[in-house]
């Protein structure tokens, strides 16, 4: 049971993340993560959970492709990231909407040229960027705002802009760090609304939050990072919420079990034992 | 693959791009005096070439007895009239011998006192296959007191002269070439940091190492061709003087200094290349800083 889930995830690449074994250390600094392993089915919903400084940042900017594992294998959209030649990540990155920490808005460009840019740096055409710029921006309630600067907004507003940047170009995953960071209760369960309402049209969702009430509220799976290690809380909405019945949450112990014997099919390609199990 | 118009980054707004084109223009002065300045030595040169190239003189040098110097000079003549490839020959006056002395000997002096020699202002004819060598030896062996003097030693000094000149220059035209090229690559690196961070939320959203290096390119070509032109605009007076002054001093060895059409247009051009050489090497810059990104 547990080797055939092994075969769908590594063969059907329905996962639109995989991370396998991944370790990452700042120059020769200690590992800030130590053999991460999951996959994230298409459509999932998950927060990303743990203590300040407990890595879920460096987890979410090694998803994003901000930085290179210094050991492991990350696969995103069933490629293999580090195979994959430089000048195609950028199509992948196209494929991944971010929503930073700090917003990272472009303090000198309009509400609406900064939403505009992942449109932009695609290439699409100036008369479609408006019409898709000026809906997205009246869908989340900054129409009024359009020419006005970032540093003019308040906060919540700033978030939206930086959301709407996030998923104006119907990105495959969206991830999410702090997005609830610097807003009112009230404010963020709107914006897990938000989340949601994308969600279910599609969109592979990783939220990283220390607001473990959200979590809870919410009921959604939630990854845990604690020394560096990624282990699994289980939602109580169930784990996908398309493909509940087959899917499993990414998983992963937080005390490494032994390896196994030698897993049969395409799990005997990977170099690394103790990655395969992880994968439940 | 970039759009001038409309820039991602706020590029325009530095303060060292309002300071590049005056340095780019200065540079533009400098390329265009020395640029200017090659283009006249190599038409001297040229002119020179064909002016003097086509003449020798031969010098019968005088003995104390007149006589003799007339026989002498009749058999050169005689000689010279049975060498194939003369065009012409034709001996230099007393008057216009005393012109060319009056600088040594003042004027209003008198040849009777004065033992000159006899000099015959050869002309060769065009694509002649005369071996001035074997004519030498020739007038050597009828009349020892000849001598013949094709200019060479002095041609050579001076087209050396004007080949070391010209060096120097294309040596400056080279040195504004690179101070240009340190000056944008130190110019992009600066605003390669201070945009560190819009450059990030571009390059993670997806954008072509390419995307950004075009909004650089494009300012820099921009910026290049505006101190291109200011510094086109300084130095073609500078230029144009120049020439005025040079071509007031008539009578010199120095030819009229005169541009064709193709000499001003690339001239003109100058600033065209500059521009597009910071284009270029801002292109460069930040292709290569963003390369060390993931």
């Amino acid at each position: 049971m547990r080797r055939e889930t092994i075969r769908v995830q590594l063969q059907g690449d329905d996962s639109i993340a995989r991370f396998e074994n991944v370790g990452l250390r700042y120059g020769l600094g200690p590992e800030v993560l130590q053999d991460v392993s999951f996959s994230l089915p298409a459509s999932s919903f998950h927060f990303l959970v743990g203590d300040s400084g407990a890595g879920k940042s460096s987890l979410l900017r090694l998803m994003y492709l901000a930085l290179k594992p210094s050991r492991g294998l990350i696969s995103l959209f069933g490629r293999d990231i580090q195979t994959t030649p430089r000048r195609d990540l950028p199509a992948v990155r196209r494929q991944i909407g971010v929503v930073f920490q700090e917003f990272r808005l472009l303090n000198h460009l309009s509400t609406f040229d900064n939403v505009a840019l992942p449109l932009r740096v695609a290439g699409v055409k100036e008369a479609d960027v408006t019409r898709h710029v000026v809906e997205l921006l009246e869908w989340v309630g900054l129409k009024d705002h359009l020419k006005a600067r970032p540093p003019t907004l308040s906060g919540g507003q700033q978030q939206r802009v930086s959301i709407a940047r996030a998923v104006i170009a119907r990105p495959k995953i969206l991830l999410a760090d702090e997005p609830t960071g610097n807003v009112d209760d009230r404010m963020a369960l709107r914006l897990m609304h938000l989340f949601e309402e994308l969600n279910r049209l599609g969109t592979t969702i990783v939220i990283a939050t220390h607001n473990m009430a959200l979590v809870e509220r919410l009921g959604r799976p939630a990854m845990r990072i604690s020394d560096g290690r990624l282990s699994v809380i289980p939602g109580t909405r169930g784990g996908e919420p398309k493909r509940e019945s087959r899917e499993s949450p990414p998983s992963r112990a937080a005390v490494p079990k032994p390896p196994r014997p030698a897993a049969g099919g395409a799990a005997t390609d990977e170099a690394d034992p103790p990655g395969i199990e992880n994968f439940l | 693959m970039f759009n001038v118009k409309r820039s991602d980054l706020p590029l325009d707004k530095d303060a060292h791009s309002r300071f590049l084109p005056w340095l780019i223009a200065f540079m533009v002065f400098l390329a265009v005096l020395a640029f200017g300045g090659i283009l006249v030595l190599g038409a001297t040169a040229a002119k020179w070439d064909q002016g003097v190239g086509g003449t020798l003189t031969v010098q019968i040098a005088a003995t104390d007895d007149p006589t003799r110097d007339q026989r002498n000079l009749q058999e050169v003549l005689n000689l010279l009239a049975s060498t194939g490839d003369i065009e012409r020959y034709q001996v230099i006056d007393e008057a216009r011998m005393l012109r060319l002395l009056e600088p040594w000997i003042g004027a209003g002096a008198k040849v009777g006192d004065l033992p000159l020699p006899k000099l015959i202002d050869v002309g060769i004819a065009q694509g002649g296959k005369l071996s001035i060598d074997a004519l030498r030896a020739r007038l050597a062996k009828a009349v020892p007191e000849a001598a013949v003097d094709d200019h060479r030693v002095w041609l050579n000094r001076l087209v050396r002269l004007i080949q070391t000149v010209e060096l120097i220059a294309t040596a400056i035209l080279a040195f504004i070439a690179f101070a240009t090229i340190g000056t944008v690559v130190f110019t992009t690196r600066t605003g390669l940091s201070v945009h560190k961070e819009a450059i990030e939320v571009l390059h993670l959203i997806g954008a072509q190492d390419s995307y950004i290096a075009g909004q650089f390119a494009g300012r820099a070509m921009l910026l290049g061709l505006k101190g291109g032109l200011i510094g086109l605009t300084l130095g073609l007076p500078a230029l144009i003087g120049v020439g005025y002054l040079a071509g007031r001093l008539k009578g010199s060895a120095l030819p009229e200094v005169s541009f064709g059409i193709l000499e001003w247009c690339m001239i003109a051009a100058i600033p065209l290349a500059v521009s597009a050489l910071a284009m270029s090497t801002a292109r460069i810059t930040v292709l290569r800083s963003l390369a060390r990104m993931p």
